[in-house]
């Protein structure tokens, strides 16, 4: 029942403003495919198209074998779950969950017997004659959800879902949308800012950057294994060393960090480190090779963060169980050994490191 | 499945296209038929007459009597009903008694009675065998056929304008801001004067601008209660509808001097009210 | 009216409910009572006070007060002409009306904001000139009046001019009650309704609609209201034929020019009262309109 989404070169544009250039990529049949990226990069823009509620400058989509670049929003049949719920004031929940079913003229009987059955799903079964205004935010969600799968769309569209709830909210809504989604096994595309959301529940994630597709993978690939410095430093932590390529090494001051065979020798380069990438020793200089400075820190619960000055006077940050913190304390001096870098031509980078500090 | 683009020439955009041209169309067609068509006519008749007609016609003295009249007036009236008005806004915006729902119903009443109407209820309260004729009389003071009734049906109508038009703004302003002001120091006085009637000021002209514009043009209330003597208690409306009376041939509609003068007075009326009257 | 009774800036906020009142000082509870006291005495004098005598002699009299209005020559006529000539005036204005304030709140097109002026002109206008200003354009000696009436269709001195001048006078009424509500509806509710199937047709009557209701009603009664107390716009269009063109108002104007108040106060109490009750239901429906959108 579930189909794949595929667009092609897909630009929009608004007046002067390109939202997005020429976009390129498929959302896998059953899967969840993630659009991450910061807000203005274009991803709800994408979506948004694809539901047909804006028209593309061009390029063109498909849902399975039929094209829909030309097909009306009503004749695209999409469940789409939007920000800010949506839900009909003047409808009930289950009117809400109705509408779909009752414009495409499904018998009353039926349309009562889907309802229930959705409400089950979304576990609001003694909800149903509630108005929105007397919902909580999780539970509107979960009735927009409702009301977006009751038609049983072949694919489903959820624009920042969770953005407007509270962090709580937002992880239980999370771990229940997840299983919810292993159940139906809807196509689905989430549009978030969030990328911890993105990596918890996408098997793929496409991460974009004003207007352009920055890389597509797996959430393991787009956290360990960032294409470009702006997945670097927009998913996950960083710090960001600056230095010159010397024999496939960032050089800054005395120091290399590896990782940088892929670029030219002698360019000025970025460094990519996270923080749980950087070991500290304190005393004797056995394993590591880098000195620093311990500047602050600061505690995260059962870890600490500890950013610490390089000799030439950059900022590292490292992140360490409490136990391993003996002998790190404010002034005092240590070493530091680097388990992993990225490393990416300076220029690249610029927009990057403006995202990590961000 | 290739992968050629090109730029999609939509079905769906071009029916959008299709239905706001169309609901444009018929809003502007609507709008034009109804209320520019007529405002062309009067400017067409009004020049027609050439520039002769409009100085004889404004010198003479029952017309500037009548001008006068009006403007008196509608000073009175919009003095009044802005300074109350702002008040009543307030109390209706702000505060909390049994009965303001009431008090609201009130201030809409005047938009729902004929202004014939008020003028009769001015009669039966004013009028012989009025209720508060015989106080009046007693003292020697004329109310109807004399200004105090005039102004008075002229305020009566002119009420809701200010009200309704601040009522909102301060509902939405919220007290915050005066709170605000009230905590750096400043009293009621300044606290009225600097942050609430600064953030009302837009809707209280419109709403001035509205209690214009009706004083002016009022008629029915005051046909009833002036008893329209010329040079005494004629107002421009009521002069331009005895100007109509006068030169009324059914049918015929003859263009006489005194017609011509109407068309004049009014053209110009209308022409002071586009320009003043609308924010 | 003393400085410290214009303002009192510790009141709750509207719609806070009546909770427990904070320190109310002696200062700002004679501010509360001073402004109420001068609303009252205000809106108690010039409003309450008339209508509640005229009110109490209209009706004082009983069932007699309205044999009256009804058997005073050309009366009937009237009343049905005015109430029949305000029902299509209002019908039609809900129409364009609403359309109107939906064009201009909803699409951008060159001449949006002229066309938004426009529409504000009749409450600018005197109504007497708004009648002068038919008989411009559709008199017999302005070339329109004189095409039309080569066609057979009269327009001064006939129902339809009257019709003309009230659409004329109370069309920024309906507008103006709608625009606001639509001005606050959100639209991505009419784009799920799309996403799900709806055609732009049943969003609009579906989701649109409901919410516009308790607006186009009571502008929709405004128009009523103000179109049966019409007297400046209609008077000189109308001609006065008594069975045809009369309306209501003007005849209650010709029996007090004609010395029988009596007979005027019981045309004009039947009217009064026909207006009365529409506020009420106007006041009730924009209260319950208020209570849903928020």
């Amino acid at each position: 029942m579930s189909t794949p989404i595929r667009v092609e070169g897909l630009s929009k544009r608004f007046g002067e403003f390109e939202a997005v250039k020429g976009v390129t990529f498929t959302a896998e049949a059953g899967s969840i495919t993630a659009l991450l990226g910061p807000s203005g990069s274009g991803k709800s823009t994408v979506l948004r198209v694809i539901a047909g509620l804006d028209a593309p400058t061009s390029g063109r989509i498909w849902m399975g074998d039929e094209e829909q670049t030309f097909k009306t929003v009503q004749e695209r049949r999409v469940g789409f779950v939007f920000q800010h719920y949506s839900l009909f004031r003047h409808m009930n929940v289950a009117q809400n969950i109705a509408f779909g079913l009752s414009v495409r003229k499904v018998p009353k009987h039926d349309q009562r017997k889907r309802v229930d059955e959705l409400l089950e799903l979304v576990q609001l079964s003694g909800f149903r004659d509630r108005y929105p205004d007397q919902l909580s935010g999780g539970q509107r969600q979960r009735v927009a959800l409702a009301r977006a799968l009751a038609p049983r769309p072949k694919v489903l569209l959820l624009d920042e879902p969770f953005g407007a709830l509270d962090a709580r909210v937002r992880q239980d809504l999370r771990r229940w949308l997840d299983d919810l989604h292993r159940e139906l096994g809807v196509t689905s595309l989430l549009v978030t800012h969030d990328q911890d959301e993105a990596l918890e529940l996408a098997n793929r994630v496409v991460v974009m950057h004003e207007g352009s597709i920055e890389q597509v993978g797996s959430p393991n690939e787009i956290y360990n294994d960032p294409a470009t410095a702006f997945v670097a430093g927009f998913v996950g932590s960083a710090s960001v060393l600056h230095g010159h390529v010397v024999e496939g090494h960032v050089q800054f001051g005395e120091h290399r960090v590896g990782g940088a065979g892929h670029l030219e020798e002698g360019t000025e380069a970025r460094a990519f480190v996270r923080p749980h990438d950087v070991r500290v020793f304190a005393g004797d200089r056995t394993g590591g090779s880098l000195e620093a400075t311990v500047e602050r820190i600061t505690t995260l619960g059962w870890l600490s963060r500890v950013m610490l000055r390089l000799p030439d006077g950059q900022v590292l940050t490292a992140e360490l169980p409490n136990d391993e913190l003996e002998g790190v304390e404010l002034g005092a001096r240590v070493w530091v050994d680097l388990r992993r870098a990225r490393a990416f031509q300076a220029r690249d980078a610029v927009t990057a490191a403006i995202v990590a500090d961000g | 499945m290739s992968t050629e683009l090109r730029t999609p020439r939509l079905s769906g955009s071009a029916r959008r296209l299709l239905v706001h041209g169309g609901f444009t169309a018929i809003a502007i067609l609507y709008v034009g038929v109804l209320v520019v068509a007529p405002l062309i006519g009067i400017a067409w008749a009004a020049l027609r007459g050439g520039l002769s007609t409009w100085t004889a016609t404004l010198s003479q003295p029952d017309v500037v009597h009548a001008y006068v009249l009006t403007g008196i007036i509608t000073a009175i009236t919009v003095v009044v009903s802005s300074v109350l008005g702002v008040v009543v806004a307030l109390v209706v915006a702000r505060d909390r008694f049994p009965g303001r729902s009431l008090m609201s119903a009130f201030v809409d009443l005047p938009l729902a009675v004929s202004p014939v109407i008020v003028g009769v209820m001015a009669v039966l309260l004013f009028g012989r065998g009025g209720w508060f004729e015989p106080w009046f009389s007693a003292r020697g003071i004329q109310i109807l056929f004399a200004l105090p009734s005039m102004v008075l049906v002229t305020m009566f109508i002119c009420i809701p304008f200010v009200i309704r038009e601040v009522v909102p703004v301060l509902q939405e302003l919220g007290v915050s801001e005066e709170e605000a002001a009230s905590t750096l120091g400043a009293s009621s006085w300044q606290t009225f004067l600097r942050v609430t009637l600064k953030n009302i000021r837009w809707g209280l002209l419109y709403g001035i601008a509205l209690t214009t514009a009706r004083a002016i043009g009022e008629i029915g209330a005051v046909l009833i209660v002036s008893g329209s003597i010329t040079g005494k208690t004629e107002t421009a409306t009521l002069y331009i509808l005895r100007a109509f009376d006068q030169n009324h041939r059914p049918g015929l509609d003859r263009p006489a001097r005194g017609y011509r003068g109407v068309q004049a007075a009014g053209g110009e009326e209308a022409a002071d009210m586009t320009c003043g009257g609308i924010r | 009216m003393s400085a410290q009774t214009l303002e009192r800036p510790s009141v709750p906020r509207p719609g806070g409910g009546a909770g427990p009142r904070p320190w109310v000082t002696v200062r700002t509870a004679m501010a509360r009572w001073g402004l109420r006291g001068t609303a009252l005495l205000y809106l108690g004098l010039m409003i309450v006070l008339p209508t509640v005598v005229v009110v109490a002699r209209g009706f004082g009299s009983g069932v007699s007060a309205f044999r009256d209005a009804l058997t005073t020559p050309g009366a009937q006529e009237a009343i049905v002409l005015t109430v029949v000539l305000a029902a299509v005036t209002a019908l039609i204005n809900v129409v364009f009306g609403t359309e109107l304030a939906y064009v201009l709140v909803r699409y951008r097109f060159p001449g949006r904001r002229l066309l938004s002026t426009i529409v504000d002109i009749p409450f600018a206008i005197p109504t007497l000139v708004t009648g002068v200003m038919l008989r411009a354009l559709y008199g017999p000696i302005s070339p329109v009046g004189a095409f039309l009436g080569r066609h057979g269709i009269q327009v001064i001195f006939a129902q339809l001019g009257i019709l003309l001048a009230l659409l004329f006078v109370t069309l920024p009424l309906v507008v103006r009650a709608v625009q606001p509500v639509l001005l606050e509806l959100d639209e991505t509710e009419e784009e799920a309704a799309r996403v799900l199937g709806a055609s732009r047709w049943l969003t609009f009557r579906r989701v649109v609609f409901p919410k516009l209701r308790p607006g186009i009603v009571a502008g929709g009664l405004l128009a009523f209201a103000r179109a049966l107390g019409e007297f400046g716009a209609v008077v000189i269009v109308s001609g006065n034929i008594i069975g045809k063109t009369l309306t209501a108002p003007v005849l209650i104007t010709q029996l007090i020019n004609g010395g029988k108040p009596e007979d005027a106060a019981a045309v004009a109490t039947l009217l009064f009262g026909l207006s009365f009750v529409l506020v009420l239901v106007t006041e009730r429906l924009l209260a319950t309109g208020r209570k849903e959108t928020s």
